[in-house]
């Protein structure tokens, strides 16, 4: 495999604000990589690196082989951007747009309009950007991003403000495109979009890289309870207790030390235990399954163990 | 890239097109004060004064009906009985004056409040009595006569003045404001970052708002002079009349760096425009747009002559009314570029791609 972005030892300062402080990762091709961080971790700036909108203090950054700094015009059609807030051109429909960005790279009408019908706005095509929805400019603004044919796209928090159908279109949308072979890298404030979407994610604060890996990897390697939910007043707190003990194999109780815990919200009892199988089987036996839900640790864990944060702010 | 200059200006176009407001600014308001100026004051010298002529006057009645004709053109004569009615009507100003005759002495009644038409019924009685004491006196060929002649040329009207002058206003409005929200709104809608991100060049970019900006301009000078050009307006072009494109490309350049400019400082389009007013509206007056500064204090004709505004209306007026050769307008275009390239240059200085 080619290396399609590698970045080693970066480093970029705003006067005291040390927005990335020694970051290194590579990116492989065809991979859809994901960057997470709060605000403020140096993910935009990181990606304005790679770029080329920022020049680096120091590091070194090939994107494509090439350095992206300084502006590099034999780079930039290899490269799509979409940008956060989308920048379009004033009164202008879709299929202008579109036509007006796919010239600038030398890119026929034609390839435009098979843009719109990839992104689903044909029928929009002559609506006024102005009037298009939240999910609606996202795509056309994705559409914009693509229309030249990179090898490499740059996906700046592509999903933020919309609503979960219109994520959901845009994620199908985005696995087609990493499934056509562009590499992509994102952006998000989503853990659970970069768990679905991403093969690998870096996981960013205070400018440095903490984790780096594919989402289930860095979920194992969390090695955190498994919670099992089942609905209130089929067992009760203590039989359950008494399960969870019986069920450990290495002597854990459920007295909430490592991660190991009974509790009863009224609606469900959560039993979180590192031994799901023998809990699970003990359920079964005294039919108390109703409403049972079995969920692992997420990135969302990871990343609260990481940074000892909540992920949005 | 011939490709992308194409597009953008294609995409500048149509933005500026559909944006009404910008269509109102640069064209339809300024059209409304050459329409307004241009209807109201028509034919200024010819304006004529209403007078109201009490019982019979002898100069007036006895006038050779060559001079009566003559002499409809300057005043309306209306004829009255009633003397306490008809000064009343000059009180209230509804005439500028009026005339009886007692024995051999004809009296002009009028009002202190409007003088400058007083003054005209007046100078124009007292020939009319001259002319009538020397008829009295069998002078029948006058030793001298005066024949006052107008420099230009005869259809010289209002019209003539008023157009250079408001097309040189609307020129200023349309190619600043078009530079400065250009630049403002494209940087707060990172349409510049994007563009930066693509493989377009810079000067491409410049190229396509600079073309776009003089293509606005020279659809503003067709518009005004067409409509000035109506029969009802009356405008009549001189020979060298085409001058004023070269004059209008070199001023577009000028007024967009100044837009440029006020770009730089600006970070909304709100205070891009508030800024591109201050410096537009006052220019207007301090050029002579909306009336001649032959009367103002020599130091606005001082500031004056450092405002591009300033030079490029004397200079359409040159050579779209006043008949001067193509020669006349070489110096203010050679100006206008110079302020172009100084203003440009600093506005390049202070260029930013990104807000932060």
């Amino acid at each position: 495999m080619t290396l399609t972005i590698a970045v080693h030892g970066l480093h970029k300062s705003y006067g005291d604000v040390h927005a990335v402080n020694g970051a290194s990762f590579e990116v492989q091709q065809g991979e859809f990589f994901g960057i997470l961080g709060p605000n403020g971790a140096g993910k935009t700036t990181t990606l304005e690196i790679l770029e080329g909108l920022r020049q680096a203090d120091s590091g070194e950054v090939t994107v494509l082989g090439v350095p992206p700094w300084p502006r590099n015009p034999a780079l930039l059609p290899r490269i799509g951007v979409q940008l956060q807030a989308t920048s379009f051109f004033e009164r202008l429909t879709a299929r202008e747009q579109i036509n007006t960005f796919a010239s600038l790279y030398g890119v026929g009408p034609r390839r435009a309009d098979e843009m719109l019908e990839l992104v689903g706005l044909s029928d929009k095509a002559d609506t006024r950007t102005e009037k298009l929805s939240g999910g609606q400019a996202q795509r056309l603004s994705i559409a914009c991003a693509l229309v030249h044919g990179p090898d490499l796209v740059f996906l700046d928090e592509p999903t933020s403000g919309l609503d979960p159908q219109a994520r959901r279109n845009l994620w199908d949308l985005l696995r087609d495109i990493n499934g056509q072979g562009h590499t992509v890298v994102l952006t998000t404030h989503y853990l659970d979009e970069a768990e679905i979407l991403c093969d690998r994610v870096a996981i960013m604060d205070h400018g440095k890289i903490l984790e780096l890996g594919p989402p289930a990897t860095l979920v194992r390697r969390l090695d955190a309870p498994t919670r099992i939910s089942v609905e209130s007043g089929l067992i009760s707190l203590d039989d359950a207790r008494a399960l969870v003990d019986g069920a450990t194999v290495d002597g854990a109780v459920a007295d909430g030390t490592d991660g190991v815990e009974v509790v009863d919200d009224g609606v469900s009892l959560t039993i979180a235990t590192r031994t799901p199988a023998p809990v699970l089987a003990a359920l079964a036996d005294r039919n108390a399954m109703r409403g049972l839900s079995v969920r692992g640790a997420t990135l969302e864990d990871v990343f609260l163990n990481l940074t000892g944060r909540e992920f949005r702010e | 890239m011939s490709r992308g200059l194409v597009s953008l200006s294609r995409a500048m176009t149509l933005g500026f097109i559909r944006d009404r407001m910008a269509l109102f600014f640069t064209i339809l308001f300024p059209l409304m004060f050459l329409v307004l100026f241009g209807g109201l004051l028509k034919d200024p010298g010819t304006s004529r004064s209403d007078i109201v002529e009490i019982g019979s006057v002898a100069v007036f009645d006895q006038m050779p009906a060559e001079a009566k004709a003559q002499l409809d053109q300057v005043l309306k004569i209306d004829k009255s009985g009633d003397r306490d009615t008809s000064l009343e009507k000059v009180r209230k100003g509804d005439y500028a004056a009026a005339v009886e005759q007692q024995g051999s002495t004809v009296i002009m009644h009028y009002s202190a409040t409007d003088q400058v038409k007083s003054g005209i019924v007046r100078g124009v009685l007292g020939s009319i009595v001259q002319d009538a004491n020397l008829v009295s006196a069998g002078v029948t060929v006058p030793a001298y006569r005066l024949d006052a002649q107008q420099v230009e040329d005869d259809s010289l009207k209002t019209i003539q003045f008023i157009t250079p002058g408001i097309l040189g206003w609307a020129i200023a409005v349309g190619a600043t404001f078009g530079a400065a929200l250009t630049l403002v709104t494209w940087r707060q809608k990172k349409i510049l970052r994007r563009l930066r991100l693509s493989p377009v060049r810079t000067p491409t970019l410049i190229g396509a708002r600079v073309g776009v900006s003089i293509g606005v301009a020279l659809l503003q000078m067709a518009i005004f002079i067409g409509i000035a050009s109506l029969p009802y307006f009356g405008l009549k072009l001189s020979d060298n009349w085409w001058m004023a494109i070269p004059l209008i490309v070199a001023a577009t350049l000028a007024f967009m760096s100044i837009g440029l400019l006020a770009g730089s400082f600006a970070k909304t389009p709100e205070a891009a425009s508030a800024i591109a007013n201050l410096v537009v509206l006052p220019m207007a007056f301090l050029s002579g747009s909306f009336f001649p500064l032959d009367n103002a204090p020599s130091w606005v004709k001082t500031v004056s002559q450092a405002l591009p505004l300033k030079h490029l209306n004397d200079a359409m007026l040159d050579v779209m009314v006043r008949g001067q050769g193509p020669g006349s307008a070489l110096p203010a275009i050679g100006l206008l570029v110079g302020f172009a390239l100084v203003v440009g240059t600093i506005a390049a200085f202070l260029f930013r791609w990104d807000d932060v």
